[in-house]
């Protein structure tokens, strides 16, 4: 009863893990990044008491983005102190702790871009950490899952070679192509391509520029790890329909990459439309938390506690709720 | 192994901040030498006078939303943007004339103080002159909170907040650089420009287009005329001993 209860806490960091990189992408969406030009303190006020009726303005989202990641670094140290406190497996209390590390860390790292005027080297640093820090509690959720724990009721693992490989090549590209579009965010190479699907009327940009060169690299992205996420689910479902641990994450990464698309597309032919823009973020956050739970269910038989939770499985020891 | 990719990532990061770290302070500047005074006989001084015209259709301003404050929506009179003012002849106004080279010798700062006000959530004025090491004061006369966040390019970047209606502050800049904007990052559409320049021949053409640059010492210049929207213009024009030479720009759009 206590883990189920602790699963269901790791989900709502989750939540809110994805609320805050939602805030987050609003913040730069609408260049709101520094409007409050002191930190910790906010115009001089202390976080917790700067009055709601001056959050006007870029306020509104900047300091809200304060306000929202001060309540996930809260949760957070719950989530380490009641993974050391009750969960059996080492490794995962390590993972909490890693996740505290990291909300930590990203705190800092939102302060000092504050501080030093947003620099590009320090604001990509903030919202690379973000996504793999979501990504981070998402898979504490599989791991502390009744799913997981059970095997998902497999006493066999899979040994699919080209599936172990592309499920663990697909978070990594998705990742490379996050930060790509941090790197265009922070350097404000979000238009510098105005024109969808085609470059400047071209199937490549006809000059190019630092800026054209960052956009049309995420463009080039985008197909690589359209072609890669595809291959993983296609995979996964057409060899593993029978498992729905994974065929089931299988399905929403190739939803959630079109939607991501979308979304890429329609930022571009909206001027960056502060809604869209902020959309894109939160579901590069998804799409990569997916791909993670595919690659984490995939590889279920290589971690440490495999053998048991097969044991359990096999015998039919531990009955889910 | 994916403990090890997230340590080498959190490492990473953490040096990327230590360099970051690096650049961006705000240390004041090293008190400038005392200014010499101006090399030439001011009973000989010119001027240099014209307009700036605006050729064509000027795009038509656009209402500003201020509804992300109320306050700016109760407090402001003017609602509508100025990239282009355009007066009833053709004028075009907020353009930044100045000497750009030509000058010999140097010239002392300006010892008075001047304002850039918040006001109705705008910037007065948008386009003004300044000269290295002249105090530049700027006031928030809102009842509502603006940080003030300046961007250049040869100067220090500053971003400093005024929660409190009445509040000032001070700044001067250190380096020549056309032009400075300003930024409220409270009220996204607030900009404003300061041409810095260390020298006090500049003028801003007003709503007719004209301006008038005066005091200046006889000689050749360049002078060049900068437009937020439109970029610069540049002519040369010669000043006779006690004379005023006319120059005139034209701008349009495309």
């Amino acid at each position: 009863m206590g883990r189920l209860w602790l699963h269901r806490y790791v989900r709502f960091v989750a939540v809110a893990a994805a609320i805050l990189i939602t805030a987050g992408g609003a913040v730069t969406s609408t260049g709101s990044g520094l409007s409050v030009p002191d930190w910790p303190n906010t115009y001089g006020y202390s976080m917790i008491t700067f009055p709601p009726s001056m959050m006007v303005g870029g306020i509104f989202y900047e300091h809200g983005h304060r306000l929202i990641a001060t309540t996930v670094g809260l949760l957070t140290i719950g989530l380490a102190v009641w993974l050391a406190r009750a969960e059996p497996r080492e490794w995962v209390r390590r993972l909490g702790w890693l996740a505290l590390g990291a909300v930590v860390l990203q705190g800092l790292l939102g302060g000092i871009t504050v501080l030093y005027f947003l620099p590009a080297p320090v604001s990509i640093g903030h919202a690379g950490l973000a996504h793999l820090f979501f990504t981070l509690i998402v898979c504490l959720g599989v791991l502390t899952s009744p799913g997981w724990r059970r095997s998902y009721g497999r006493s066999e693992p899979p040994e699919d070679r080209t599936l172990l490989r592309l499920a663990l090549l697909a978070p990594a590209a998705v990742y490379a192509q996050i930060l790509l579009g941090a790197v265009m965010r922070h350097t404000g190479a979000g238009l510098a391509i105005p024109d969808f699907p085609l470059a400047f009327g071209h199937l490549v940009p006809p000059s190019w520029s630092a800026a054209i060169g960052i956009h049309f690299a995420h463009r080039v992205g985008a197909a690589v790890v359209t072609v890669i996420v595809f291959a993983a689910a296609s995979r996964a479902l057409a060899h593993h329909w029978a498992r729905t641990e994974l065929t089931r994450p299988a399905m929403l990464l190739v939803g959630l990459l079109l939607l991501q698309i979308g979304l890429g597309a329609w930022t571009v032919l909206s001027g960056k439309h502060v809604t869209v823009n902020t959309a894109h973020v939160t579901a590069g956050s998804l799409v990569l938390a997916t791909a993670a739970v595919l690659a984490l269910r995939a590889h279920r038989s290589r971690f440490p506690d495999a053998a048991e939770a097969s044991g359990r499985a096999g015998t039919g020891a531990e009955v889910l709720p | 192994m994916q403990h090890r990719t997230l340590w080498a990532f959190a490492s990473i990061l953490v040096l990327a901040a230590a360099a970051a770290c690096g650049g961006g302070s705000d240390a004041p500047a090293e008190a400038p030498a005392e200014p010499a005074a101006p090399a030439f006989d001011p009973a000989t001084a010119g001027n240099v006078t014209g307009s700036i015209m605006f050729e064509g259709e000027a795009p038509a301003a656009e209402m500003i939303r201020m509804n992300s404050d109320p306050v700016c929506v109760k407090e402001a009179t003017d609602t509508e943007t100025d990239y282009y003012v355009v007066g009833d002849g053709g004028g075009l106004g907020n353009v930044f004339v100045y000497v750009k080279s030509g000058l010999e010798g140097s010239f002392p700062p300006a010892s008075d103080t001047l304002i850039l006000d918040q006001k109705g959530c705008r910037y007065t004025p948008h386009v003004f002159g300044i000269q290295v090491g002249q105090t530049l004061q700027i006031v928030n006369s809102d009842p509502t909170l603006h940080n003030i966040h300046a961007t250049p390019a040869n100067n220090p970047e500053f971003n400093a907040g005024q929660p409190i209606q009445g509040m000032t502050l001070d700044r001067t800049f250190d380096n020549v650089e056309i032009m400075v904007p300003f930024k409220c990052d409270v009220h996204g559409w607030m900009n404003a420009y300061v041409g810095v320049l260390d020298h006090p021949f500049f003028a801003v053409s007003g709503s007719d287009g004209a301006f008038d640059i005066s005091g200046l010492p006889p000689g050749t210049y360049e002078i060049e005329a900068w437009h937020e929207e439109l970029g610069t213009q540049t002519q040369s024009v010669t000043v006779a001993e006690g004379g005023t030479a006319d120059v005139s720009f034209t701008f349009s759009v495309g």
